[in-house]
C-alpha cells in the first residue's frame, strides 16, 4: 500500500509534489475493490482509466496532508451553531403506494421484486 | 472439560420505539399494514427528499437513559452506515456512531442464587430500522418497506454476562424496563424487541477475551438461551479440537436448532460511517432532561424494593410481580382492597390468577377477573368466609363463568362452617365411627391426626374452618 | 431593444402589453428553435406551461398577480417536478417521473411562474462543462463550439440565449456562478440553508445550494424573494425571516468595503479575465466603495478539500440508485449483485462513477481520518479565513473563472484540468457563503464574470452591489448575436 497514512505521517519530510503524485497510485486490485464496495461493474478496459484518474485525484488531494490541523475541529456543516430541529410525532404521510411504485422496475402485489437474496 | 471455560456475553438489544410516526418521516409505524402502504418518499429514499427527526424519539431515548442511570449526551450526532441491501432504501442506515444520545448506564439482574449482578450498559443510540425481505418466491426476493424508518433504540451492553441464563435475565430486565417506560411495546413476535448476542469463551481466569461470534436477530428469550448455549458448545469444540474461533456473524436457525455462518453479510464489511450532512447535531437542554426525569414512572427495581419493604414480600415475589407494570398495578389494586395480607394477595396473583392468564393466553388488560373481583375473593379468605382451598374452586368459577366471588360462595353453599358446636358434632360422629384409629392415635400414632382432619373435611364438603377444626380435633382426640 | 429581463416582462404583463400565454408561446418557440444548436433543455413542458400561463392570465385579470406571475421560466433538471420527468442529466433517471415537487418548484409555481421545461445539466451536477450529461452537451450561445460551463450549463445557456428570463440552478462548487460567467449572465448562490434543498436531487449535501440564473441582479432579487425561506422538510434550512431583497437593491454603496482576494489574482488567472475584473473593481470604487487587498491563505486548499468532501457525500447520496425502487435497472440480472453492479454501471456516466469511487475510497476503513476528517478540519480553516476577512471587509471580490469558455471536448480527457475550473468558486461552498457572478466584459468575444462573495445571509448586500454595478454598465444586457432577438417583441 503506497497511499499516505494520514496526519501522523505528515510531519515527516515530504518529497516534492511532483513525485508524490506518482506515489499516490492505486493498484488495479484496489480499484476493483472500491468498485465492488460501490457496486459498480467495471469492464477490463475501464480499470486502467480509473487507476489513472483516481490516482491523480488523490495526488491533488494529497496537498491536504501538508496542512497543520492540530487542534482544529472538523467542520461537518457550513453553518455552525445550528442544531437539529424536531418534528412533532404526527402521522402525516398518506398511502401513496401506487404513485410511488410507478417508477419501480419490478413490483408484484405491492412488493418490490429483486433477484433472490442468498443468505 | 468445559468447566475450564468461561463464557463472555454482550448483548445488543434493538427496541422499536412506540411512536406514531417514523423517526425521519410522517409515515405510520403501525404493525401489520398492507405491504408498502406505510412507506413514503422519505422512507423509500426518493431522490431529493430529506430526513427530519421525530421529537418523541429523542424524549424516549432520554427516558431510557435516565432509567438506567446513564448520561444523556447534550450533543449527539447522526451518521450514515453505508451498505447495499434491498431492504435498505437509501443504501445507508441513519444511525448514531461516535456520539450516541445515551452513554454509560447499568442494570442489576437477579441471579438464581438470589444475589444481584450489575450489568454495564455501554451506550444506547437511535437509528432507523430497515424494511423486510422475504425469500419465499422462486428465484426472487420481495421487499416490504413498511418497517423502513421505524425508530429503534439500540442498547449495547458491556460484555458482562457469563452465561446464557444471565443474558436472558438481562434481556428480560430491559424488556420489562422499556415497557414500564412506555417506549416500546416489547412485542417479540412482531420484531419490536430483538437482540444480537456477542459470544466468546476464554479459559477461566484468563484476562483476555476470546474471539467472538455475533449471533443475529434473536427474537425470543428462549432462542437467546438456546443460541448462546449452542454457540458456546461450538466454540468449546473448536478450541478443544485445537482450532480457532473465527470472528463472524452467525444466524440462529430455530427450526434446525443450530447457528450457522452468514458469510454473505461478512464480505466487504466496510460501512464507511460519516456524519449525516442532512441532519444537524441533536442538542439537548438540561431543562429537557429534567422534564423527562420528572415524567419517569416508578421503575421496576424501585417498585420491587417498595413491595419488599412495605408488603414484606420476598425479593423473588417482588421481582415476579414487578416484571410488568400491568402486573404490578393489578397486584397493588388488589392489595388496596385487602391491605392486611399482601402476601396472600401476592400468592393469589402469582398463582391461580397468572396461571389462568397463561392458560388462556390473555394479558391483564383482558383478564376475565378484575382486580376488584379478585380483591373480594381474597377478602373472603381473610375474613374466614371460605378457606384457601375453597377459594381455588371459587376462583375457577369466577374465571370460567364470569361470576362474583360472593355469588359463587352463596349459590354453591361454600361458606365455611365456623360453628364450633356443628364441627364438634361432626368430630364426635367420626370418633364414634372409627374406634380403632382413635385408639391408635391415643396410643401415640400422631400421624393419624391427618386422617381425622380428612374425614372431617369430607363430612363437611371441605367447608369446616381449618383452624377451628384443628383446635377442636386436638381437644377432642386428646386422651 | 426591450430588455428581456424578468422586471421588464413583469411590467409588460402588468401593463397588458402581452399575455402570459403569448409570452409562454414565444418562449416555447425560442426553446424549440434553439434546441438543435444549444441542447439547453432535456424536457419541454409545453402543455402544462400553456395551462399555467392561462391560469396566470386569469390571476393578472383578477388583480391577484404577483411580480413573477405569468413569466416563463426553466427549472434545472435537478429539481423534482411532479408528473414531469426529472433526469438529473443521467441515464439512471432518464425515465424517472417525480411524484412530487421540490420546495422551490412549489414556491415559484405558487408565485404564478410558468415552467416551460427542464434544463440540461452535468450528470448529477458533477461537471464544469455540461459535457457529462447523458442528454449530450450544451453549447455556449456565444460560440456553439464552446462549453457553457457547468453543472448548470443548460440554465445559463438558456438565460443567455433569452429562452426565458430566468432558470433555477444549483451550486455545489460553482455550478451556478461558473456557467453564469461563461455565458455572460447573472447567477446567485445564496447562503447555505437560505433556500430549501427539499426536492433538489442531492450531490454533496453539505455544499449543495439552490439559486437562480437571471439576466440582472434585480431579477435575481425578485426571484430569490420567492425562493428563499424556511422549509421544515429540510433540517438544514434556516428559520430566519427573508429580507426584502428588492428593497435592499437600493442600499447605498458609499462606504462599502470590498476586499480583493489576493489568492485569486495569482498564477493561473488569464490576463483576459483579470482586465475586465479589475475594471469592474474600478467601477465599484467610482460608485463609492473602498477597496483593499485581503489574503485568505487557506483558500487555495478549497479544491483538494472539495475533492474529498464532495465525492464522499456523493458516494453515499447516490447509493439509493440501486435499480430496486426507481431508476435504471439492467436487463436480466443474474443475481442481486449483478443487478446492483450493472444497473449502476449502466445508469451512471464515467465522471459520476469516478466521484463515487473517489468518495467510497476516502471514507473506507483506514482512510477516513486521513482524508475525510482531515478535509473537514481544513474546511474549518477555510471557513475561519472567510470569517476573519469579513471582520475587515463587507464583500470579497475576484474572478469567477480562470479562463473564458473553453472548447467542447478540450478538457474531457483530464479530470484534474476540469476540476481546476472551479478553483475560485469552491471556497464559498466550503464556508456556506452567498456568492454571485455577474457579467463584466468580454475577452475575444466571450463573456467574463466577476465574483462577489458575502458573509452569511448578506444576499441583500451582494445584490445591491451587483445592481449598482449593472446600473452603470450594460454587460448583463448584451445577448449573444445569434440568440439575442427581442424576446418580448415576439410575444
Amino acid at each position: 500500500m503506497t497511499v499516505f497514512l494520514g496526519a501522523k505521517s505528515s510531519k515527516a519530510a515530504r518529497p516534492p509534489t511532483s513525485t508524490r503524485a506518482a506515489t499516490m497510485s492505486l493498484s488495479s486490485k484496489q480499484i476493483e475493490g472500491i468498485a465492488h464496495l460501490a457496486r459498480l461493474e467495471l469492464d477490463a478496459a475501464e480499470i486502467p482509466r480509473y487507476v489513472d484518474s483516481l490516482s491523480s485525484i488523490l495526488g491533488l488531494v494529497s496537498e491536504l496532508e501538508r496542512v497543520n490541523t492540530d487542534g482544529i475541529a472538523p467542520m461537518a456543516h457550513p453553518l455552525e451553531g445550528q442544531v437539529q430541529r424536531l418534528r412533532a410525532d404526527v402521522v402525516s404521510s398518506p398511502n401513496l403506494r401506487d404513485l410511488l411504485q410507478a417508477n419501480a422496475p419490478q413490483v408484484d402485489a405491492g412488493l418490490y421484486v429483486v433477484p433472490k437474496v442468498i443468505e | 472439560m468445559s468447566g475450564e471455560w468461561e463464557t463472555v456475553i454482550g448483548l445488543e438489544i434493538h427496541a422499536q420505539l412506540a411512536t406514531k410516526s417514523k423517526i425521519f418521516s410522517g409515515s405510520a409505524t403501525a404493525y401489520g399494514a398492507e405491504s408498502n402502504t406505510q412507506a413514503d418518499l422519505v422512507d423509500l429514499g426518493y431522490p431529493g427528499v430529506l430526513p427530519v427527526l421525530n421529537a418523541e424519539v429523542v424524549r424516549m431515548a432520554a427516558k431510557f437513559g435516565l432509567a438506567v442511570g446513564a448520561t444523556i449526551n447534550r450533543r449527539s450526532v447522526f451518521a450514515r452506515k453505508n451498505y447495499f441491501y434491498p431492504d435498505l432504501p437509501k443504501g445507508y442506515q441513519i444511525s448514531q456512531y461516535e456520539l450516541p444520545i445515551v452513554a454509560g448506564g447499568h442494570l442489576d439482574i437477579l441471579l438464581e442464587d438470589g444475589s444481584t449482578k450489575r450489568i454495564g450498559i455501554t451506550r444506547a443510540h437511535l437509528e432507523e430500522d430497515a424494511g423486510k425481505s422475504q425469500h419465499e418466491g422462486v428465484g426472487v426476493s420481495t421487499i416490504d418497506l413498511n418497517r423502513a424508518g421505524t425508530p429503534l433504540v439500540e442498547i449495547v451492553s458491556e460484555p458482562d454476562m457469563r452465561s446464557a441464563k444471565e443474558a436472558v435475565a438481562y434481556m428480560k430486565k430491559i424488556h420489562t424496563l422499556v415497557r414500564y417506560l412506555g417506549i416500546c411495546d416489547g412485542n417479540m413476535q412482531e420484531g419490536s424487541f430483538r437482540c444480537d448476542a456477542n459470544v466468546s469463551i476464554r479459559r477461566r481466569g484468563a484476562e483476555k477475551f476470546g474471539t467472538r461470534a455475533e449471533l443475529k436477530n434473536l427474537n425470543s428469550f428462549r432462542y437467546v438461551e438456546k443460541a448462546i448455549n449452542l454457540e458456546v458448545a461450538r466454540q468449546i469444540d473448536i478450541l478443544e479440537g485445537g482450532g480457532k474461533v473465527v470472528q463472524e456473524t452467525r444466524l440462529y436457525d430455530a427450526d434446525k436448532d443450530e447457528t450457522r455462518s452468514m458469510r454473505s453479510k461478512e464480505e466487504a464489511n466496510d460501512y464507511r460511517y460519516f456524519p449525516d450532512p442532512d441532519l444537524l447535531p441533536v442538542v439537548i437542554e438540561d431543562s429537557f432532561v429534567e422534564a423527562v426525569r420528572a415524567s419517569l414512572p416508578e421503575l421496576p427495581d424501585d417498585k420491587a424494593l417498595r413491595f419488599q419493604q412495605q408488603h414484606g414480600l420476598s425479593p423473588y415475589d417482588a421481582g415476579v410481580l414487578t416484571a410488568s407494570a400491568e402486573m404490578a398495578a393489578f397486584y397493588e389494586s388488589v392489595v388496596a382492597l385487602v391491605p392486611s395480607d399482601p402476601k396472600l394477595v401476592a400468592n393469589t396473583v402469582m398463582g391461580d390468577f397468572s396461571a389462568s392468564l397463561n392458560k388462556d393466553n390473555l394479558d391483564i388488560a383482558n383478564s376475565r377477573v378484575s382486580a376488584a373481583q379478585l380483591g373480594v375473593l381474597v377478602s373472603r379468605i381473610v375474613d374466614n368466609t371460605i378457606s384457601g382451598k375453597i377459594a381455588k374452586e371459587v376462583f375457577e368459577a369466577m374465571w370460567a363463568e364470569g361470576l362474583e366471588a360472593d355469588a359463587v360462595i352463596e349459590s354453591r353453599g361454600l361458606r365455611q362452617i365456623t360453628d364450633a358446636g356443628a364441627i364438634g358434632a361432626v368430630i364426635d360422629a367420626i370418633m364414634a365411627a372409627n374406634p380403632k384409629q382413635l385408639a391408635d392415635y391415643r396410643s401415640g400414632k400422631d400421624k393419624l391426626f391427618g386422617f381425622f382432619v380428612g374425614q372431617a373435611m369430607k363430612a363437611t364438603d371441605g367447608k369446616a374452618n381449618p383452624a377451628l377444626l384443628n383446635d377442636l380435633l386436638k381437644a377432642k382426640l386428646a386422651p | 431593444m426591450t430588455a428581456p429581463t424578468l422586471a421588464a416582462l413583469s411590467a409588460g404583463l402588468k401593463a397588458r402589453q402581452y399575455s402570459s400565454v403569448e409570452l409562454t408561446r414565444a418562449a416555447l418557440a425560442r426553446v424549440e428553435r434553439s434546441q438543435p444548436q444549444l441542447n439547453a433543455l432535456v424536457t419541454v413542458t409545453a402543455e402544462s406551461a400553456l395551462a399555467a400561463a392561462a391560469a396566470a392570465d386569469q390571476r393578472i385579470a383578477a388583480g391577484t398577480a404577483g411580480p413573477l406571475t405569468g413569466v416563463p421560466m426553466i427549472h434545472k433538471d435537478i429539481f423534482c417536478t411532479a408528473g414531469v420527468r426529472t433526469t438529473c442529466g443521467s441515464r439512471m433517471l432518464s425515465n424517472f417521473v417525480s411524484p412530487y415537487d421540490a420546495h422551490i418548484v412549489t414556491l415559484l409555481a405558487d408565485a404564478g411562474m410558468v415552467m416551460v421545461g427542464k434544463a440540461n445539466m452535468d450528470e448529477f451536477a458533477m461537471g464544469s462543462s455540461n459535457e457529462t450529461s447523458y442528454f449530450g452537451p450544451v453549447s455556449n450561445p456565444w460560440d456553439t463550439a464552446r462549453v457553457p460551463g457547468g453543472s448548470s450549463g443548460g440554465s445559463a445557456a438558456a438565460v443567455a440565449a433569452r429562452l426565458a428570463p430566468l432558470a433555477t440552478a444549483s451550486d455545489t462548487g460553482g455550478s451556478i456562478r461558473q456557467p453564469a460567467a461563461l455565458c455572460g449572465v447573472t447567477g446567485i448562490k445564496p447562503t447555505y440553508g437560505r433556500v430549501s434543498r427539499y426536492g433538489m436531487i442531492a450531490f454533496a449535501s453539505s455544499l449543495d445550494q439552490a439559486g437562480v440564473i437571471t439576466v440582472s441582479a434585480e431579477d435575481a432579487a425578485m426571484t430569490l424573494q420567492a425562493m428563499a425561506g424556511f422549509d421544515r422538510r429540510d433540517s438544514t434550512s434556516i428559520d430566519a425571516p427573508v429580507p426584502d431583497y428588492v428593497a435592499e437593491l437600493q442600499q447605498p454603496l458609499a462606504g462599502l468595503r470590498i476586499g480583493i482576494l489576493k489568492e485569486f489574482f495569482g498564477e493561473g488567472l488569464s490576463a483576459a479575465i483579470e482586465g475586465p475584473v479589475r475594471e469592474a473593481l474600478a467601477t465599484w470604487q467610482r460608485l463609492g466603495a473602498t477597496v483593499r487587498e485581503v489574503s485568505l491563505p487557506s483558500l487555495p486548499l478549497s479544491v483538494p478539500t472539495y475533492y474529498v468532501v464532495a465525492p464522499a457525500e456523493a458516494s453515499s447520496n447516490l447509493a439509493r440508485f440501486d435499480g430496486v425502487r426507481f431508476g435504471h435497472r439492467c436487463d436480466k440480472p443474474r443475481d442481486l449483485m449483478d443487478l446492483y453492479k450493472r444497473s449502476r454501471a449502466e445508469g451512471f456516466g464515467a465522471e459520476v462513477k469516478r466521484r463515487i469511487m473517489t468518495g467510497t475510497y476516502v471514507l473506507s476503513a483506514g482512510y477516513y481520518d486521513a482524508y475525510y476528517l482531515k478535509a473537514q478540519r481544513v474546511r474549518s480553516l477555510i471557513s475561519d479565513d472567510f470569517r476573519r476577512a469579513f471582520t475587515e471587509v463587507d464583500l470579497l471580490l475576484g474572478p469567477t473563472t480562470p479562463t473564458t469558455a473553453f472548447g467542447l471536448g478540450d478538457k474531457t480527457s483530464d479530470p484534474i484540468t476540469m476540476y481546476l475550473n472551479d478553483i475560485y468558486t469552491i471556497g464559498a461552498n466550503m464556508a456556506g457563503l452567498p456568492a454571485m457572478s455577474l457579467p463584466c466584459g468580454f475577452a475575444d468575444g466571450l463573456p467574463v464574470g466577476v465574483q462577489l462573495i458575502g458573509p452569511h445571509f448578506a444576499e441583500g448586500r451582494l445584490l445591491a452591489a451587483a445592481h449598482a454595478y449593472q446600473r452603470e454598465t450594460d454587460w448583463h444586457l448584451r445577448a449573444p448575436p445569434a440568440f439575442g432577438a427581442d424576446f418580448a417583441g415576439e410575444a
